[in-house]
């Protein structure tokens, strides 16, 4: 049996490395991510399901490429968890939800493939906000997933499962989806790195949609060099999703090994004013300094829609999501509820008690704002909004390379604290979903801890298939606060 | 008001109708994935996770499908529009996986266009409002008397690409509408794009129907009317609307928008439950596909594959074969028949005889189901040739019709068919002796025929045809044999 320290400490070149170098097997490090997995993973309620009879094949299939001679794939041996929302072949897929009780997918989600066909071992399914709908991960029909930093704090969501099992170390990689801030917002609660590519970069085929014009499936990892390789692996077009892309970037990998030009970045004076904690401005100052004396230069901007982003992103999210939800009706799998000889009332009683009340929300709040007499007033003025929104930060993007902000007003809260006000839980995403809106990547690394030991979250923002770009400043700063 | 438009008038009332008619097109894969597009195979074996609506399931466009749509907007002569954009239409049924159809609502491909009828020989201008894409749902199967009390669902035809060819309301009457449906069924069959087949649901029609008091330009409150499966069901059951809203009226009532569906067995529509109809389908751009462009060179390349359509086609042939109108649209009614009688007319040099055989004796073939034009089984060069025979009058008309019958229904080969044997009798001074030999042996019907029974000379020639197993030249032997009976009046 590993060391459990030493596993925990693990990075993607030092797996390579020492898997080389026979200090250790793949099978072992599948066997201490699953036993890691079933003990503190069992309580920070991290995982919904474990893979461990096809991660322990993958691992085996991994040690006897290497003892044949043969090439490794470029996550070979790494142990990484997949969000409950991704498809993964003969595993229930729950999205956190009854509704999708013994679902099992028959395919793979493109990202799945790819993974595997880099070696990488699967590790298990995370627990997630039930559909991904939720910024603390207390939406789940599993119950929530614990912060490892505070276990009477969230993780934040809707990726927290994702998150918690990188930040505790039970694997080495993650992956989540962002719809409006749900990698970003974990990771800067976990204290990890988390990354929403360029909508497009990475293929959604297999991911279950909650917002498809939202939704990135994005990587987690404890360093940006880790970051990177996972979205090296995950990134490119897709020729099962229309809305990939293909788009020149060099490999991230190495990109980010170079120190990068000195860069112009902006200081968005909306993320640093009224409702942001003392704590998390002071430690964005203090980055924002050591970024300078690296020799980058910061401008203040201003992005006056900011505001209206929670807005927008909440009537485009859930008129989508109102749809993408329909097909869970109990007709061809997971929870049916109701007698046979009723369909509408079958329709109801399985969708009633199918769905958690936050689902329930925003399924309303989708169709009502899609329905007859309100579509202009709302889904319209919204995609309007959207438009604006994207142009501004367009054309700030022809000023500054970057944007500096803090990834969420406040570090993580209690588990329970904000449940009760669905409203002010929404507009902690504030500085996140103006990303998904505009389809621009973001990162979010570990930027410091307040006093009582909570991480905080630095983001930054870059322009469209400027990935490589947000990974190598990301990296600097990663660097920097050492 | 004139006469042609009182026509349609009932009891002062005059009917408003339009047409939305689905064509599935006849593309190798579905729209959204790459399952076959097949009709008849067992359930549910040609799904995917994406036409399954599985979790995570994404679609592409079947390209296909696109340029299907785009030849028969440009062959009903609208407009494509380069930038098209798919939205969902969200309703729930069984049959329908995701939840969604996928379709396309403010931005469809093609907009406008002319339908050109002809009823009771009065030609008619209707007009085409929009075609767009979507695709098909699935089928529910509701086994009666099987002792089954579920209702089955069969997947294979979800996802199955479909237009939608959207009329104006420029119908006045069921014929007139069962004129446009003739029409769209012809041109879809000729572009290629649909079998037109309306019993396998190849092709569906729904209508939208309304009445208003004669005069009065304003449309009355219309109904929607499905489920019809046949041509001859559209016509009458919107002869049943028709009515039914007109005694409404006359009764003093209303009519309320409604949607009824057609009991073809007891031939009455009847109102859907409002639970049933009362959809606000919530139509919003499909996030998951990118709008559909057409590019230029596309669009050329597309307008120049389609083939000449069947008005243009009938015009041609009137031209070019000297044949009269009517035969020209009954030549030009199926794209098959009308390449098979140009093939025998160009082989034949006759349009005209072309043209005759082949809208009598090939047609009745093929009305009894001996022959196909779409698959012929007898090339259009052996038809010719039989034709070339009798025009050379090397063979008789009805030693012709025999050849046919020996090619066509005894599938036989044109080698072996005994044109040499059936050579026909031209040899003046045989047919005579033989004319003489007849009347010789036949006293008392000459005594009779000369007594002023004129029509013995039908007696006569039927002898004589006998005596020649047919292979006289009939108009030779009347002609010798009236001088013959005439010379012994003396
Ligand atoms: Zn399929």
């Amino acid at each position: 049996m590993m060391d459990t320290t030493i596993y925990k400490a693990l990075t993607v070149s030092q797996i390579r490395e020492g898997l080389l170098a026979k200090e250790f097997t793949a099978v072992e490090l599948a066997e201490a991510a699953l036993s890691l997995a079933e003990s503190e993973g069992q309580e920070l309620n991290c995982f919904i399901t474990l893979c461990s009879e096809k991660a322990l094949k993958q691992a085996a299939a991994v040690d006897e490429k290497i003892v044949l001679g043969r090439e490794l794939g470029r996550l070979a041996g790494v142990p990484v968890a997949l969000k409950d929302n991704m498809s993964y072949m003969d595993y229930p897929t729950t999205c956190a939800s009854h509704i999708l009780e013994g679902y099992v997918p028959p395919y793979n989600a493109t990202v799945v493939d790819r993974l595997i066909a880099a070696d990488a071992v699967i590790i298990g399914k995370t627990n997630m906000d039930e559909f991904a709908m939720g910024s603390s991960n207390e939406n789940s029909y599993y119950g929530p997933a614990i912060n490892p930093v505070n276990h009477t704090c969230a993780t934040g969501g809707s990726s927290g499962g994702s998150a918690a099992a990188v930040a505790a170390g039970i694997v080495t990689l993650s992956l989540g989806s962002d719809t409006g801030g749900s990698v970003r917002k974990p990771a800067a609660f976990c204290g990890v790195q988390g990354m929403k590519p360029t909508y497009g970069a990475v293929s959604r085929y297999g991911l279950i949609a909650f917002a498809s014009s939202l939704d990135q499936i994005g990587p987690f990892a404890r360093n940006s060099a880790d970051l990177s390789a996972l979205l090296s692996v995950i990134t490119g077009q897709d020729e099962f999703d229309s809305t990939s892309i293909d788009f020149d970037h060099p490999d991230y990998v190495a990109s980010i090994s170079e120190s990068p030009d000195p860069m112009r970045i902006g200081w968005p004076t909306e993320c640093f004013g009224e409702g942001v904690d003392a704590e998390v401005l002071g430690a964005l100052e203090e980055l924002k300094k050591q970024l300078e004396e690296a020799g980058h230069t910061f401008v203040d901007i201003s992005l006056k829609n900011l505001h209206a982003g929670i807005a927008c992103y909440y009537v485009v999210a859930t008129a989508e999501a109102s749809s993408n939800l329909a097909r869970f009706d109990g007709v061809k799998y997971g929870l049916r509820e109701g007698d046979d000889s009723d369909l509408l009332a079958m329709y109801r009683q399985t969708r009633g008690k199918g769905f958690g009340a936050e689902v329930k929300r925003r399924i309303m709040l989708g169709t009502y704002v899609l329905s007859a007499g309100y579509y202009d007033a709302y889904y319209l003025k919204s995609m309007k909004v959207r438009r604006v929104i994207t142009e501004e930060l367009n054309e700030v993007f022809n000023k500054v390379d970057v944007l500096l902000t803090p990834t969420t007003p406040t570090p993580a809260f209690c588990i329970g604290d904000k449940t009760g006000d669905p409203l002010a839980m929404y507009l902690s995403d504030v500085f996140t979903v103006i990303a998904n809106l505009a389809g621009t990547p973001g990162i979010s690394i570990p930027a410091g801890k307040v006093e009582s030991g909570l991480p905080i979250g630095a983001q930054f923002l870059g322009k469209r298939f400027d990935d490589a770009r947000v990974l190598q400043i990301a990296h600097q700063a990663e660097k920097l606060l050492r | 008001m004139s006469n042609t438009e009182n026509k349609n008038v009932i009891d002062g009332y005059e009917p408003v109708i339009g047409l939305e008619v689905h064509a599935q097109l006849v593309t190798r894969t579905k729209i959204f994935c790459g399952c076959e597009n097949k009709y008849g195979a067992e359930p549910n074996t040609l799904t995917c996770p994406v036409c399954l609506g599985l979790p995570g399931a994404l679609p592409t466009l079947n390209m296909q499908a696109v340029e299907y749509g785009i030849k028969m907007i440009l062959a009903l002569g609208g407009e494509v529009r380069q930038r098209s954009i798919f939205s969902r239409k969200n309703y729930f049924y069984p049959d329908l996986p995701k939840g969604y159809q996928i379709s396309q609502f403010d931005l469809p491909i093609g907009e406008g266009g002319v339908i050109a009828i002809d009823v009771d020989g009065v030609t008619k201008d209707l007009g085409v409002t929009r075609l767009h894409l979507e695709d098909d749902a699935g089928k529910s199967l509701h086994p009666e008397g099987s002792g089954d009390k579920y209702s089955r669902i069969d997947l294979n035809r979800c996802g199955a690409p479909l237009i939608e060819i959207v009329s104006e309301p420029d119908m006045r009457s069921p014929q007139e509408a069962y004129a446009y449906l003739s029409k769209v069924k012809q041109i879809l069959q000729y572009v290629g794009v649909c079998t037109g087949d309306m019993e396998k649901g190849h092709l569906r029609c729904d209508a939208n129907i309304s009445v208003r008091p004669v005069g009065q330009e304003k449309f009355g409150t219309k109904t929607e009317l499905k489920n019809m499966n046949s041509f001859k069901g559209v016509e009458r059951a919107l002869n049943f609307e028709i009515s039914r809203q007109i005694k409404t009226l006359k009764e003093g009532g209303s009519i309320s928008q409604q949607t009824l569906l057609w009991d073809e067995k007891k031939q009455v529509a009847v109102a859907m439950r409002s639970k049933e109809e009362a959809n606000d389908y919530r139509y919003f751009p499909e996030p998951d596909l990118t709008p559909l462009l057409v590019s230029d060179s596309w669009l050329e390349e597309v307008r120049e594959s389609l083939p000449e359509l069947p008005n243009a086609r009938a015009s041609r042939f009137v031209t070019e074969y000297g044949i009269p109108e009517y035969d020209a649209g009954v030549l030009t009614d199926t794209r098959h028949l009308a390449e098979y009688f140009e093939a025998v007319a160009k082989k034949s040099a006759d349009g005209k005889l072309a043209s005759n055989w082949i809208m009598g004796e090939l047609s009745r073939y093929a009305n009894g189901g001996e022959f196909d034009f779409a698959a012929p089984h007898v090339t259009a060069d052996d038809i010719a040739h039989v034709i070339g025979e009798v025009k050379a009058q090397r063979i008789s008309a009805s030693f012709g019709k025999q050849a046919l019958k020996e090619l066509v229904a005894e599938k036989k080969a044109l080698s072996e068919i005994d044109f040499a044997g059936n050579q026909m009798m031209s040899d003046t001074g045989e047919i005579e002796s033989i004319i003489k030999n007849v009347i010789s042996a036949n006293a008392e019907p000459l005594e009779r025929y000369l007594a002023g029974n004129v029509k013995l000379i039908g007696f006569f020639v039927g002898l004589i045809m006998k005596e020649t197993k047919g292979k006289a030249d009939p108009a030779l032997v009347n002609k010798i044999l009236r001088e013959k009976l005439e010379s012994r009046r003396t």
